[in-house]
């Protein structure tokens, strides 16, 4: 049987049709730095809305931390950060050197020192040297790279090894430095200053570079406390918070150092903080070398919970049973009950520890405070309104890391 | 780094009297344990009032007290900082399993957004009145909340409804498989082959 046929529409001019568009980026995409995936609606070329969905390196090290003692969970630490790997294993060291009480020594002190604030320049140097490279700047990050080059032959130096370096023991260090520690990093400092100045001339004044990232990604003090940011990137929007100045660890208030600051809280901005913290970092290591390196032992005299030296291991019988008192399985340290969060200064912002004791050699609950899960969590509302172009601009000036960011 | 001060704690004490349930101090640091009913107008407070200040919510988790006998079970720990009084300050919420709710804060710190999904990802708790409330860690459909104390290191969570990719060599028509047995036989002309087949 026939349908009864509808009238045929008046002829009317047709409205031209517009959707949005959805455009998923990522997760696994050049400029986003690790697997995150952005799920964009866009308009045209513009982004009006932004998804962040995350996850996809989910480790489970919170879990883990629950079954391995404190000092075996530290080479885990630095796995979370592989831009920064032993910024991470400072953190956790005084975060689990805050729930023992125990003082370190000053030698101890002034290495952790230099290693963070090294780095720190690494990170940076991967930041806005990627940064660069995302907007189409190849050269400043090459530049860049030569210098990592020379902090990572340092670490190797000292650590072993470049990137999971594992190197803080709760208590101090695994080791003492060598001796051609301190002439490496002279030569570092020496050599430093005239690539900042080769990138710095490159990039500070160039206009393109200028108008692809002034007034992009702005987000304002208010946004950014809002947001939980912390470290370059509320420093950026003008917010003076440093962990290093407001609460020291690890002696940094013998340190003479500047905060630098931003105004608009942009692109520009953030990579410029980035750029000035590399000139204090080096000012500070400056410092502790024009000292010398304290004299005395690099771990702390509390037998309980300090390994052993090594050179005494193989010819002290007391060392011996120490160690494997230490070491090995259902032993290990005893920690007082209670519960401490303890902050340090990670080149990305705040890394929060948050550890729950109760009196066994594991630890019973650990929290990491990761400060890209915080800061990812921001960058919708730095995003909405701007081109796609500008998406790897601001992605990449927030300087996510996805090991950190999903643990 | 400004120790929080006696004054603020008794303060504290005094505008919500029935709602702390203790002052814990250890290490220099306070923190207040505090019934969850409230916990917005808690935090509203401390946010707001200018001697306490707490302008970011540096972090908020969780701990499951189920190992060390605690009643209730889970206690949600927010950490606040306040920047221009250098001051740091934890507050715990007590949540029972049987009632396993808790107001979110997200109306007062934006960030509490993720950090409150993360909470409820991995133990379980219900943000009320949160605007998202996804799992962000582990993928949509996943069963159980890996942080709490009785879900197993190893062994459970293991996903075995994944479907089976099954081998090409099994679906191909006969014809297919009668080619490769010629090519075999061309083999045997081959004078490069080593063993003869």
């Amino acid at each position: 049987m026939a349908k009864a046929t509808q009238p045929l529409p008046v002829h009317q001019e047709p409205d031209l049709h517009t959707e949005t568009m959805i455009l998923n980026y990522g997760p696994s995409h050049p400029s986003t730095h690790g697997t995150i995936h952005l799920e964009l609606e866009l308009d045209g070329e513009t982004v009006i809305r932004c998804r962040p969905h995350i996850g996809y390196l989910h480790s489970g090290f919170e879990k883990l931390g629950e079954h391995l003692t404190y000092n075996q969970w530290i080479p885990l630490s630095d796995r979370m950060n592989y831009l920064s790997p032993l910024a991470n294993n400072i953190g956790f060291a005084v975060a689990v050197e805050k729930l023992l009480d125990i003082e370190i020594t000053p030698r101890a002190q002034a290495v952790r020192v230099i290693l963070a604030e090294l780095s720190r320049i690494a990170d940076h140097l991967v930041c806005t040297g990627m940064q660069a490279v995302d907007i189409g700047a190849f050269t400043a990050f090459l530049y860049g790279f030569g210098d990592r080059e020379k902090i990572y032959n340092i670490f190797e130096l000292v650590t072993g090894t470049r990137l999971t370096t594992g190197f803080t023991r709760v208590g101090g260090m695994m080791r003492d430095v060598p001796d051609d520690f301190i002439p490496a990093v002279k030569d570092f400092l020496e050599t430093f200053p005239e690539t900042w100045k080769q990138i710095d001339g490159l990039l500070t004044r160039n206009k393109i570079w200028v108008e692809r990232t002034q007034g992009i990604g702005v987000l304002s003090a208010e946004d950014a406390l809002d947001a939980g940011f912390t470290g370059p990137n509320l420093r950026a929007s003008g917010v003076p918070y440093d962990i290093r100045a407001d609460e020291p660890y690890c002696g940094y208030e013998n340190y003479d150092f500047e905060i630098p600051i931003g105004e608009y809280g942009d692109v520009y901005d953030r990579w410029r903080v980035r750029m000035e913290e590399m000139v204090q970092s080096c000012h500070i290591i400056r410092q502790i070398i024009d000292k010398g390196l304290p004299a005395g032992p690099i771990n702390a005299d509390v037998p309980k919970v300090v390994l052993p030296d090594k050179s005494e291991l193989f010819s002290k019988m007391e060392s011996l049973i120490h160690q494997f008192k230490l070491i090995m399985p259902g032993h290990g340290f005893e920690m007082p009950k209670g519960e401490v969060y303890s902050a340090t200064e990670s080149p990305n912002g705040e890394l929060g520890f948050y550890l729950v004791s109760d009196g066994s050699n594991m630890a019973y609950r650990l929290r990491v405070r990761p400060p890209s899960f915080v800061h990812l969590s921001g960058l919708p509302r730095m995003l909405e309104g701007h081109m796609i172009s500008d998406i790897v601009a601001i992605l990449g000036s927030i300087n996510i890391i996805a090991g950190e960011l999903d643990r | 780094m400004t120790p929080f001060s006696e004054h603020l704690v008794d303060r504290f004490r005094d505008t919500f009297p029935d709602d702390v349930i203790e002052v814990v101090e250890f290490r220099g640091d306070y923190t207040f344990i505090v019934k969850k009913e409230r916990i917005l107008e808690i935090l509203q407070f401390l946010k707001d009032e200018p001697d306490y200040d707490f302008d970011l919510l540096a972090d908020v988790t969780c701990v499951d007290y189920l190992k060390l006998g605690g009643t209730p079970r889970f206690h949600v720990v927010y950490q606040l900082k306040s920047i221009a009084k250098k001051h740091r300050l934890g507050v715990k919420a007590p949540v029972s399993e049987s009632d396993c709710t808790i107001d979110s804060v997200e109306s007062l710190w934006a960030t509490a957004n993720w950090l409150e999904r993360e909470v409820y990802d991995l133990y379980g708790i219900v943000f009320n009145h949160h605007s998202d409330l996804r799992r962000i860690l582990m993928p949509d459909g996943y069963e159980g909340h890996p942080l709490r104390k009785d879900y197993p290191l190893e062994g459970r969570g293991e996903r075995d409804d994944l479907e089976v990719l099954q081998r090409i060599a099994n679906q191909l028509p006969d014809d297919i498989l009668m080619v490769e047995t010629e090519s075999v036989k061309r083999g045997k002309e081959n004078p490069d082959g080593a063993d003869v087949i």
